[in-house]
């Protein structure tokens, strides 16, 4: 199973890529910001996507969008610092699967990506 | 911006270093920024705030605090690069983090980081800008909230 890792902070990035390196990811992608996600979800068909909202070129909520156009069955988490309710109904309601807060610990990041992949 | 305003980034402030950084940091009483000493440090990284608050909140610290910090979030590497990055996640992480109680009108952009005290001559603050002054080991750090 693929994972591609979107966010604007390599620092970030860095820190999932850690946290779920030694799990069941065969192959880990990372892209830096929207629109490089799309161009790598596209090419590569990752099953789960950890995705930023605020990022320059095109923001986490349109990709999600994209995305599940792209493959309905795509599992994707949002990681943001965004913490208002609205917005976190949006990315929801445009087909994303989870919502985790930053600043997060790596705890946190794999209880919800257990929870996303937990149906598999 | 009123006390409740101030808060609201106090306590984002104190939650992102307490959970990322270390629970023995200590976040300051606000106070009045000077408009003629403008609080720089090393590396800056600033968020542009628009709709219905405007200005820009930003994080300053020392490269030395900096790379502690990234060595806390696991990082070997402690390049000027991924300092520029992680002051301006910072940045990020109590902007966006304030939009629970200011709501979807508090829009932030993305961080800008400024290397250096040319920073000063850059940044432009409101009337009435707050400096959170922030404490950790030997370093000495602030997030100013310039907002109208």
């Amino acid at each position: 199973m693929k994972i591609l890792i979107v966010d604007d902070s390599q620092v970030i990035r860095n820190r999932i890529q850690r946290a779920v390196g030694h799990r069941k990811f065969q192959q880990i992608l990372t892209a830096a910001n929207g629109r490089e996600a799309i161009e790598v979800f596209k090419r590569e068909r990752p099953r789960v996507v950890t995705l930023d909202i605020t990022m320059p070129e095109m923001d986490g909520i349109a990709a999600t969008a994209e995305m599940v156009r792209t493959d309905p069955g795509a599992l994707i988490l949002i990681v943001s610092a965004i913490s208002d309710k609205p917005t976190a109904i949006e990315a929801l309601k445009r087909g994303a699967h989870g919502f985790l807060l930053k600043p997060f610990t790596d705890q946190q990041l794999t209880d919800a990506l257990q929870m996303l992949i937990k149906g598999l | 911006m009123d006390e409740k305003d101030i808060q609201v980034l106090i306590d984002g402030t104190v939650n992102y270093f307490h959970r990322v950084v270390d629970k023995s940091t200590e976040v300051g009483t606000p106070y009045l920024a000077d408009h003629a000493e403008v609080v720089v440090s090393d590396f800056t990284g600033i968020i542009g705030i628009s709709g219905a608050r405007r200005g820009s909140i930003y994080f300053t610290a020392p490269s030395a605090m900096l790379s502690h910090i990234l060595l806390k979030q696991g990082e070997t590497d402690r390049s000027p690069d991924l300092m520029a990055d992680i002051v301006g996640e910072v940045a990020n992480t109590i902007s966006g983090n304030a939009r629970r109680a200011f709501g979807q009108e508090f829009m932030i952009s993305v961080p800008t980081v400024l290397q250096g005290l040319a920073a000063r001559q850059k940044l432009s603050l409101a009337d009435r800008a707050f400096v959170i002054p922030i404490s950790w080991k030997q370093y000495r750090a602030a997030l100013v909230v310039s907002l109208t």
